[in-house]
């Protein structure tokens, strides 16, 4: 299908709330019957790796919604990102809101094609048995083919 | 009347749209999906959804904060 919409994603963060975007809305493009693309660099690769630990910190976050006001010297405290991030994983359960696992495992049987950044994959010294099967390996200019031919890019 | 049934209630963006899509997939030309949800951000979400794949929203409703939708799976 030549006439098949395109959509171009490069995912750049790696906290668990901005694991969501991309995949948001790569399986929602997919489902509205695009062709998806995800290019992954830097901290966007926590989000690809086998065995992810996604966290969520309030620091240096004002616009995150605290059950009780929490001054920037308590949020640096130990446990703090731990508590934070169980906190929202519970409320984002009980909301209803798909876990990043769901939301990526949906993307690859949609067929969301995924490019992980060699160059960031180096940088920070991952390896290829790390990171989810099925990606592939490439730089910026492998993204700009995919782009020049989408017709929506995103950066994430 | 519906050929198929979803319930996507409890479940918010974007996976009442995934698991209809997921159950169209499935489902024949003409046939009709009826789908429960109670994000009420489906109301809208639905519309573009049959706006933009062809598939036909014969019916969306509300009661009591339960949102029905019938979906004719396009040709």
């Amino acid at each position: 299908m030549s006439n098949q919409k395109k959509l171009a994603i490069i995912a750049t963060k790696g906290t668990l709330d901005f694991a969501y975007p991309p995949l948001i809305l790569a399986t929602t493009a997919a489902a509205l019957d695009y062709e998806v693309t995800i290019f992954w660099t830097f901290y966007g690769l926590q989000v690809v790796k086998k065995v992810r630990d996604l966290k969520i910190s309030p620091l240096g976050n004002p616009g995150m919604p605290m059950p009780v006001p929490m001054p920037v010297l308590v949020q640096i405290l130990p446990g703090m990102e731990a508590m934070a991030t169980v906190m929202m994983k519970q409320k984002m359960a009980g909301k209803g809101v798909a876990s990043i696992d769901t939301l990526l495992e949906m993307a690859l049987e949609s067929d969301v094609k995924m490019i992980a950044c060699q160059m960031t994959v180096d940088l920070f010294d991952f390896k290829h048995e790390e990171l989810i099967d099925g990606l592939e390996y490439a730089g910026a200019a492998r993204f700009f083919e995919i782009a020049q031919d989408a017709d929506i890019t995103l950066f994430i | 009347m519906a050929d198929s049934t979803l319930d996507a209630k409890g479940l918010n963006c974007p996976l009442p749209i995934l698991r209809a899509k997921k159950a169209l997939k499935g489902m024949s030309t003409g046939q009709v999906l009826a789908i429960e949800a109670t994000d009420p951000g489906s109301a809208k979400d639905f519309e573009s959804f049959c706006v933009q794949t062809g598939n036909e929203l014969v019916k969306a409703s509300e009661n009591n904060g339960v949102f029905y939708y019938e979906i004719k799976k396009k040709g």
